[in-house]
């Protein structure tokens, strides 16, 4: 046990390190507390919060993060027209700044609320949370949030949902996970976006852009989807689903890297 | 660009837990950034800059701790130090690893100034918890 560095908080003295930090030392009106509070305490708080609401309502949440223009709002329409109705999904709009998106969404049927996010480059638990008072969950198997386009922040944010989902489309290089670590490891599943591509791009290895996941030791599938190949939507619409029933079996679905779990460990000095 | 939205998630836990030990002022501020949990040191140090303004801790240094990324091998159960952007074993290569350390972003400790009148300095065994 090690007082200082955290390693020995635990669900039944947390709230003694979490009501204000330990005092150290004082000196002449001047102290030094020690604290260990997650820098996104608050998000999180939040984020349980959407997590408990959409459970109650037995909803799955998915969480779309890309690049801008990989083809986020495509593929929710797609999915929209491969369902054709079994599953009924909502969708909450974060990417852009006008209804845009929203609109291509609704335009399939399908209820969606747009966040506008102004200049904001990711989306949070409080926007999602104003969202989710929006919608009607009871009405919903899934529920799908478009992040905003962006390789970067998004990842940083627990939103409340239950899996994360990355997009990269064939056109931006088989390298990109390597280049943004961060968020491709906190992807439980990898789509490998405008497919039907892959045979006009010649240098975009499929295999290659697995390897580049596999080493930032995620494990995620890594499937290819097209929306202009309805085949190419198969394994994507059958993943949705797979993951849908096991919540259903009340199997705990939590997104793979568990803010909890990332900033309680690996605390000695 | 979220490090501004972290910095401000920062001084508002920094100010309570200054108001909480009755504290005027706040001199230090040290945070721990793994090297995995998305922040970049130079953006937070400036967006830092912004959030503090005007608060108790317009005058706080920001001391950054950066940790290693450091994986435990399920294939051959070494602990070794990875890259963020290779995040496989040191010692055998395979990527079956689980990061032990290196997500981590967390307020470590906070320097306060003016708490309490009389604080007594010489017993620092137990020190007197004010204003709690
Ligand atoms: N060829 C092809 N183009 C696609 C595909 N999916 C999206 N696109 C195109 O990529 C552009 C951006 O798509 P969009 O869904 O708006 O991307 P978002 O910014 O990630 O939401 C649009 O012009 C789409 O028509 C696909 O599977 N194949
Ligand atoms: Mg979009
Ligand atoms: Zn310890
Ligand atoms: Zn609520
Ligand atoms: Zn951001
Ligand atoms: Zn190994």
């Amino acid at each position: 046990m090690c007082d200082t560095c955290g390693c020995s908080i635990t669900p039944g003295n947390r709230h003694l390190v979490e009501a204000g930090g330990k005092l150290a030392n004082i000196q002449d009106g001047r102290a030094s507390v020690e604290v260990l509070t997650n820098l996104l305490a608050e998000n999180d708080a939040m984020a349980r919060h959407n997590r408990k609401h959409i459970e109650r309502h037995g909803v799955l949440a998915i969480n779309l993060m890309s690049s801008p223009g990989s083809g986020k709002t495509a593929l929710l329409e797609a999915t929209a027209d491969a369902l054709g109705g079994r599953l009924r999904i909502g969708v909450i709009e974060g990417d852009l700044a006008t209804e845009n998106d929203a609109r291509r969404i609704r335009a399939k049927g399908v209820p969606a609320i747009q966040i506008t996010t102004g200049q904001a480059c990711h989306l949070d638990a409080h926007m999602v949370h104003d969202a989710l008072h929006e919608l009607d969950l009871a009405a919903l198997d899934v529920l799908f949030i478009e992040n905003v386009g962006n390789l970067v922040c998004p990842a940083s944010f627990d939103l409340g949902h239950h899996l994360n989902v990355a997009l990269l489309s064939v056109a931006e290089g088989d390298d990109k996970p390597a280049k943004y670590p961060v968020m491709f490891r906190h992807a439980d599943l990898v789509l490998l976006s405008k497919a039907d591509l892959l045979g006009a791009i010649d240098d975009f290895d499929t295999a290659a852009a697995e390897r580049h996941v596999r080493d930032l030791a995620n494990p995620a599938p890594v499937m290819p989807v097209s929306v202009r190949r309805p085949a190419l939507l198969e394994n994507w619409i059958a993943w949705v689903e797979a993951k849908l029933t096991s919540r259903r079996m009340g199997l705990v679905q939590r997104p793979r890297v568990e803010r909890d779990a990332r900033n309680l460990v690996g605390m000695h000095p | 660009m979220h490090e501004l939205a972290i910095a401000q998630g920062l001084m508002g836990e920094v100010l309570r837990v200054a108001a909480m030990h009755g504290a005027n002022g706040v001199d230090l501020v040290v945070v721990r950034i793994g090297a995995l949990a998305g922040v970049e040191p130079g953006l937070l140090e400036r967006a830092f800059s912004v959030a503090r303004a005007g608060t108790l801790a317009s005058r706080a240094a920001l001391e950054i701790e950066h940790g290693p990324l450091v994986v435990v091998c399920s294939s051959c159960g070494a602990e070794t130090e990875a890259r963020a952007d290779r995040i496989v074993c040191g010692d055998c290569g395979d990527w079956k690893v689980r990061v032990v350390e290196g997500e981590e972003m967390l307020l470590v400790r906070v320097g306060l100034t003016g708490v309490g009148e009389a604080a007594p300095s010489e017993d620092k065994s137990e020190p007197p918890h004010l204003q709690m």
